[in-house]
This record gives structure tokens, sequence and C-alpha cells, in this order.
């Protein structure tokens, strides 16, 4: 049963990923039972449901496939972050070629679709911040979408101020944590 | 005005499992330090109940604990008072008096055939010298904590006339290393229950109404979707998963639907959406970030944080008319706002400088009093009775929990040894 409500889930998240207005029917998910599942670890909770997302990402069927330019360090399509400045929203002119690039690389690949990921740093309210780098995250796909990707190509989403890159608690930190990553689906 | 550091309590229970996750015991207990109290303490005694060494966890102890931790009252000492009272009636006033008590609580334990134990008290105002309360309670030893935070609700509501808060419970979020707890805990830290663990950042707890369920953000999908839990079962729903983020739940007041922040249709947006995930209507459209919602305890009206003004700012949206008004005028950065329970106001987070402080702000005279200094407080949460605000503070670089009285002169914090904990969450009144 549980293997079927997973299943069912995976099916639900591939499916969601494409349109833009519908959500999985709140499938209910059951407690884990007992210590077994417990003392597997990082597992419970989120394991039941990391285990389900992570191959529910994973497993995305890629038409075409992903090519071995994304990952190729000499390649622009390689770099993967764009920083912002401080309580800014404007991808700075430094950036526009490596948006371009990845526009472009959807634009030739049309199954290929990205996630935009916005993050904040960590000064300020964790809801509003979620706002702000969601907003980072938009500014990009905006000018992604200018220079030939499509809407259906690219989901916007933010970890606010959750996932910060590096640790510190100065402006040098705070700089490299205000960005956007681009993920390619499927990856 | 540091009148005293008063640890209180330490020592670790068993842990008992509720739901999703069973065994291992919660590593987040809370030490409560109380850093600041009201200008005058009400004296208290509060007699050892008769009997009560039977058992290993008493009752009185925690009663006092109780009553210490609301910063309204000192505990008066009841050493060298012999036969010690146990009973209304063999109190004498003159005694406590002469200690300078205005009240005393006596009371007694017997243990019953069946495995359960009477549990009796009475409490005595020294000065008048008459009975104010008293009560019988027949439990099993497991419910002694939960009826000693009865008592001293009976105790607080007789002395102060406002509605007791000790036996309401708080849920917060620990991080341990890399894994996310979201927590349910008595309200004095106590009887931590881990409700959901994960490798990715969980966020935004908000307890339904009725108590009954948990609405949170979790990140585990990479990327933020809404799910409410039930307390009881353990089983989650995904309350928002729709393209893009999804945050910012907040229960209306018959706990029949949420406001929450989705960005389907395009920048961060409130929306309403029944408690099973069904029937979502957007609410607002700006060309900005509207977020944080917050509904007033009326159900008439919700408190939202809005860049529309070009600044991050309080707004209040009146459902049915959606007329939205600006609430806060002062600074570039006010965030986070909560109605209080008694519908007078709201508390807010403002940023003064570099500082990030809560504020109350008054509905009627649209006036705001600072309540705390900062630099990194975040995430109020209401008490039932609005007198307590809990909320996320840092010190020495981790997350601790603080709270601080609705007037601004109690301060608590509430630690848990090596634990970075934010996000706490007051809980309802029981039913």
């Amino acid at each position: 049963m549980r293997k079927f409500l997973i299943a069912a889930c995976i099916a639900v998240l591939l499916v969601g990923c494409k349109s833009t207005d519908t959500q999985s029917p709140a499938p209910i998910e059951e407690p884990a039972p007992g210590s077994a599942a417990a003392a597997a670890g990082g597992a419970t909770g989120g394991a039941t449901t990391s285990g389900v997302t992570t191959s529910g990402i994973s497993g995305a069927p890629m038409a075409g496939g992903l090519g071995p330019e994304l990952k190729d360090p000499k390649n622009i399509l390689s770099k993967r972050t764009i920083y912002f400045d401080y309580d800014s929203f404007v991808v700075k002119d430094e950036y526009r070629a490596q948006v371009e690039a990845h526009a472009k690389y959807l634009q030739t690949h049309r199954p290929a679709n990205v996630t935009l990921q916005g993050h904040t740093d960590e000064r300020g309210s964790r809801e509003y911040n979620i706002a702000l780098g969601q907003k980072r995250a938009d500014a990009v796909k905006q000018l992604m979408r200018v220079l030939g990707a499509t809407e259906i190509q690219i989901e916007t989403v933010s970890f606010g101020k959750e996932k910060p890159k590096a640790g510190g608690h100065d402006e040098s930190a705070w700089a490299q944590n205000r960005r956007v990553e681009i993920i390619y689906v499927g990856e | 005005m540091l009148l005293c550091l008063l640890r209180l309590v330490r020592f670790l229970l068993p842990f008992v499992a509720l739901s999703l996750l069973a065994a291992a015991p919660a590593r987040a207990q809370l030490d409560i330090d109380i850093i600041g109290g009201a200008g005058t303490l009400t004296p208290i005694a509060v007699v050892p109940f008769e009997n009560e060494n039977a058992w290993p966890l008493g009752v009185s102890g925690i009663v006092g604990a109780d009553l210490v931790r609301s910063g309204l009252f000192k505990l008066v000492d009841y050493a060298g008072i012999v036969p010690r009272p146990a009973r209304a009636e063999d109190v004498r006033v003159d005694d406590w008096r002469a200690r300078g008590a205005d009240a005393v609580v006596v009371g007694s334990m017997r243990a019953q055939g069946d495995g359960r134990v009477e549990v009796r008290f009475a409490l005595i105002d020294a000065v008048k010298g008459k009975q104010l309360a008293a009560m019988t309670y027949t439990v099993p030893p497991a419910q002694f904590r939960a009826t000693a935070h009865r008592i001293a609700d009976v105790i607080y509501e007789a002395l102060t006339g406002d509605v007791g808060v000790f036996s309401t419970r708080i849920a917060y979020i620990a991080k341990l290393g890399p894994r996310y707890q979201l927590l349910v805990a008595e309200a004095d830290g106590y009887n931590a229950q881990i409700i959901v663990t994960s490798n990715e950042p969980l966020l935004s707890p908000a307890w339904s109404p009725d108590g009954t369920r948990i609405a949170y953000v979790s990140l585990e999908n990479r990327k933020p979707v809404v799910y409410v839990q039930s307390l009881e079962t353990g089983r989650r729903q995904v309350l928002a998963n729709f393209r893009g983020s999804n945050s910012a739940p907040a229960w209306s007041p018959d706990s029949r639907r949420l406001a929450v922040t989705l960005t389907k249709d395009g920048g961060s947006q409130l929306f309403l959406i029944n408690a099973d995930g069904t029937g979502v209507q957007r609410l607002l459209s700006s060309p900005g970030i509207d977020t944080e919602a917050n509904f007033t305890p009326d159900g008439k009206s919700i408190l939202f944080t809005s860049d529309r003004g070009g600044t991050p700012q309080v707004y209040r949206l009146t459902l049915g008319s959606n007329a939205v008004e600006r609430m806060t005028f002062e600074g570039g950065y006010n965030v986070s706002p909560r109605a209080t329970p008694d519908g007078k106001g709201f508390v807010f987070v403002r940023r003064d400088g570099g500082r990030f402080q809560l504020a109350i702000q008054d509905f009627a005279t649209r006036q705001v009093q600072v309540l705390t200094s900062g630099p990194q407080d975040e995430s109020p949460s209401v008490s039932p009775n609005s007198r307590l605000i809990l909320y996320a503070a840092e010190q020495g670089g981790r997350g601790i929990l603080a709270a601080v009285s609705s007037d601004g002169r109690v301060k608590q914090r509430l630690v848990a040894p090596a634990t970075d904990v934010r996000e706490p969450a007051w809980g309802p009144l029981p039913r």
C-alpha cells in the first residue's frame, strides 16, 4: 500500500512538474512505523518524504537527455550561480552572458527544464526572505524568457535564507548567499 | 533590571513517542532562564504536598516553577514551618504573613486502589485569610505534569484574573548538525517530542486553533511545500504543492482554512485554501511581494507583509470588502505581523539600523512599543492570553528561543544545549 502511495506521489509530482496550476491531490503519508525506521536515520519523516521526492526528481525521464556541455568546466553552461547586490533583484551585466547561454540552451533543447533556486542572506524574516529569494529567481527567469526560453521550461522556487552557501555572518558571506542557482531537472 | 538569573530545572525525562518517529530521546530539552521580572512580584508559598515524595515526580515543584516562570511571582520559603499544612484549614496565615507571603498553596496526594492518585490543592489568600480556590484531581502518575500545569493555571487565574497558559504546548524547529526537527513540547519546554525529522530545512510551524494539527513548510522536495500534520496520528497531508514556492501558512480562527503565500501565478501572493488542500482562491493581486499572512482573532481581517510601497511594511486586508490599509509607517522594514489573541493589536519585527527587534502596535491608538533589543529577534508567537511573546533570538552564534511579556518587562531565555532552535509557535489553550 505504502509503495503504491509513494509511486502515486511520484507520478503526481512528475505530472505536476509540467502544469502551472495543478497540485498533488493531497497524498496522506503514514507515520513511519516505529523505532526501526527511526533508527534508519535522517531518514524518517524527512525519510518517508525525501525518499519520495529524491527518486521523483532524479528519476524524471529526460527525453533527449542532458548534454555533456552542461558539466564541462570550460563551457559557460557549467556556471550555475548568479549573485545579487544587497536588497537587489537586478541581474547584473556580468551575469548576462551566463544567463543568455542557459536561455539559448533551453531554446535549442526544448525538452530540458530548469529550476531557478533563489536564496537570500541571513538577515530578516524567514518567510519574507522566501519571497525575496523568489523575486530574484523570477528576475532571472524573466531574462531567460526574453532570451529564448519558454515559460514551461522554468520553475522558480526560493529557499529564502535556509540554505546559505557561506556560513559566516559578515558581508563577504552574505554576498555569496544572495544568489540564484540554475539546476537542470534530471541532473 | 536583572532581578535574578534563575536556572530552574534541569533533568531529562523519558522521551515519549508521539507520531512520525518513535524511539531516541528528544535532545532539544529546553532550559528556561528568567532574565528580568515585573516591577513587583507577588510573593507566594507553594508548600510541598503531603505524601508527595511517594512518587519520583511530584507536583508542587512544577506548580512553583510555572508561577515563577510567568514573571509575576516569587516563591516564599516554607522551611521551618512545622507541621507543614496540607489542607486549607491547617494554614495559619500569621506564619505566612510574617514571611511576606500574599498567598499560600497547600495540597496532598493519595494513592487510589486503581493506580491513580488523588491530588488535592487549595489556594489561600494569606492577607485576608480566605480560600481562593480548591480542586481535586484523580490522575495516573503519567499525568502529574499536566495536573501541575492545570493547578498553576487555576492559581494564576485566581490571583491575576487572567487565563493561565501553563497547560499549553509550544512547537519549534531544532537544527542538529544537518538534521532538522519539528518538536512539540509543554509550555515549560519539557517533554519535547519530535513530530517531523528531515535532512532539509523545516520552517513556519503554525498550530490549528483547535490544537489538533500543525501546518509547516518543508524544503525536502527541493522547494517550499506546505504540509498539514495531525498531532494525534502523525499523518500528514500536502496542503500546497503548486508550481513555484508555497510558504507562510496561517490558520483561520475556525481551523477550516489557511492563508498561504503561493507563486504559481507569478510573484509571491496571498491565497486562501481549505485545510484539506482543496478550494484554493486568490485573495489579492499586488505588483510586489505579499506574504506572512496572519488572521486577526475575529477572522474578519488578515495582517500581512508587503513591499508594495517600496519597503516591507505591515498591511491589513479586510475580508469581504477587500480593503487594504497600511499599518506600519516608522522605519524601512516592518515584517512578521502576529495579531494578539485579545484583538487589541499586533506584534511585529522591525529593523532599526542593523538590529531586528520585536515591537507591539495597538490597533486603536496606533502606538508602537519596542519590546526587545535584538540584534536578531524574529518569528514572534503570542501566548493565548496575550501576555507573553515567544520568539527566536541569537546567542553566541546559535539560535535560542526567548520570551518577553507584552509590556516588555519580563524577559526569558529558553536554551536547548548544543542545539540551534528557532521558529517557535505557541499552541492554543487546551480544550
